[in-house]
């Protein structure tokens, strides 16, 4: 089975300044891998590398087994590929409701096709129902959060990136937004997560990676890694959480 | 009532460079550019117009139906060609670009039209004017005023309630956001400049209507433009209007104390604005 999303040797770099030295990730259709690690590891780049972000080789990464690597984030976006970006980067002076008609728009334009409407969405998440008019600096955290990922979604992505989507909220706020997860896996869309939260990131996942230093220093399943090998992957050979 | 007169009079004028600054105030919305070719795009389409009436026969509604697309094709061009490899967050690349291609502009109508005034034939209307009270108004005036109001209202909402607009905005906010969400920043863009530069078609017919125009004087109406678009608040299309509105009846009203004062009571306003309220009146700090 050839996976949805693939990197090879994934290299970047800002300026003479090397993120990422090689990295391998594999994921599948459906499947939910998280990657983890310390601020610095490399996880944010690495999801910017993949929505060519950042240059980076074409072979290096690969949709579908074909190489998409250094494709603008647009035509990644008109592939399947969306990302709910660090910081959340909504669109600052429009509403709730135009900064996710602007993703309906692009998908009707890059005729992608998927099962997520705005509907749908204030099924999802009814408070974005409920403040379809607010301008979006006005929500609070988990509600701008909530905004993200439904603009993430109405692109109608088969893969979908998640940088830190728990950063900064109330811990049921979390709650909230992790229980809205399964429902997106299950209109068929394989996520990556990046995620600080080592025990939220193996409940909602299948699988997972951790990095360090720009490298993966572990893969497994989810529910199979132990704390263990997590804290020494984390943290380098020699530590261990305690 | 001479006051009354000047302000009325200032409120036409301000119609006039409401013309000149929206464009300028979407340009620099969207992509932070400071587009210092305007005033010679201006220019050149109005020149562009005047040789076609001048060679065809043709009367000022037959050039406006012509110096409008054509704009909205410079535009694209401008971009495509020029600006989408200058623009990025630092403003200053775009700046000196659009300084180079004003420059060269100015040297290029020399070279076809040479220095002469020339204006564009309006067939008596130039010349009409309405007496409303004792109050003669032009009927030019007027028309440049309706026309400025539709094209504010028709540009906010097309920013408002159109897919293209609602990109523009996306893509004004935060453009590498625009982008993960599917927009191309590069072919939007070159829509906003096209609708910028379409909007000098217009800008132009009226200003070769009204007055005379030469190679050199596209500075001028850069200046106009670029005041009224700081007055009323960078990239807010109704603040680039009302700022049109302010100086216009700064200069109306300068006028009318000195005919040498006008001019530069406008400037004196757009530097007491700059000085006291830096975000523009409609800006947000």
């Amino acid at each position: 089975m050839t996976a949805v999303l693939s990197t090879h040797g994934l290299v970047a770099r800002y300026g003479d300044f090397q993120a990422l030295y090689g990295v391998d990730v594999e994921l599948h259709a459906g499947e939910a891998v998280a990657l983890i690690g310390a601020n610095g590891a490399g996880k944010s780049t690495f999801l910017r590398a993949v929505m060519g972000l950042l240059p980076v080789g074409r072979d290096m990464v690969r949709l579908d087994g074909e190489p998409v690597g250094g494709t603008s984030a647009d035509r990644m976006v008109k592939r399947g590929v969306a990302i709910v970006p660090e910081g959340r980067r909504l669109f600052t002076g429009m509403s709730v409701e135009d900064n996710l008609k602007v993703a309906v728009d692009q998908a009707a334009r890059l005729g992608a096709k998927g099962g997520w409407s705005i509907e749908r969405l204030h099924r999802l998440f009814p408070i974005l129902k409920e403040k379809a008019k607010t301008p979006v600096q006005s929500l609070s955290g988990g509600q701008q959060q909530m905004v993200a990922i439904g603009r993430a979604l109405l692109c109608q992505p088969r893969v979908l990136l998640c940088d830190e989507i728990s950063l900064g909220l109330a811990p049921k706020v979390i709650r909230e937004i992790y229980a809205a997860l399964p429902e997106i896996r299950g209109a068929g869309t394989a996520m990556i997560l990046v995620e600080q939260d080592v025990g939220l990131a193996k409940e909602a996942t299948d699988r997972l990676y951790c990095m360090l230093e720009g490298r993966v220093t572990l893969s497994g399943r989810s529910a199979e890694v132990t704390r263990e090998a997590i804290g020494e992957a984390y943290f380098g050979a020699g530590h261990a959480v305690v | 009532m001479q006051w009354f007169d000047a302000l009325v009079q200032g409120i036409l004028l301000g119609g006039m460079y409401a013309q000149y600054a929206l464009g300028m105030a979407l340009m620099f919305g969207v992509m932070r550019i400071v587009n210092i070719s305007h005033g010679d795009l201006v220019i050149l389409l109005s020149l562009i117009g005047i040789s076609m009436a001048t060679a065809w026969g043709l009367g000022p509604l037959a050039v406006l139906a012509i110096l409008v697309p054509l704009g909205l094709f410079m535009g694209w061009l401008l971009q495509k060609a020029v600006l989408n490899k200058v623009v990025g967050s630092d403003p200053l690349p775009s700046l000196i670009a659009t300084f180079g291609l004003s420059i060269a502009l100015q040297n290029l109508m020399l070279q076809i039209w040479s220095a002469n005034s020339r204006s564009l034939p309006g067939g008596g209307i130039e010349s009409r004017s309405v007496d409303i009270g004792g109050i003669y108004i032009g009927l030019l005036p007027v028309i440049v005023l309706v026309v400025a109001i539709a094209l504010t209202w028709g540009l906010d909402l097309m920013l408002k309630k159109t897919r293209f607009g609602r990109a523009l905005r996306a893509a004004a906010a935060d453009v590498e956001a625009a982008a993960m969400t599917g927009i191309n920043p590069r072919a939007v863009y070159a829509l906003a400049t096209a609708v910028a530069v379409g909007i000098l078609g217009f800008a132009a017919v009226f200003q070769s209507l009204r007055s005379t125009v030469a190679p050199a004087d596209g500075a001028a109406q850069l200046i106009y433009a670029f005041e009224a678009v700081i007055i009323g608040g960078m990239g807010s299309v109704w603040g680039a209007f009302i700022g049109s509105m302010v100086l216009g009846i700064s200069q109306g009203i300068g006028f009318r104390i000195d005919p040498g004062f006008g001019v530069l009571a406008g400037h004196l306003v757009f530097l007491i604005v700059l000085a006291t309220r830096p975000q523009g009146l409609f800006g947000k700090a």
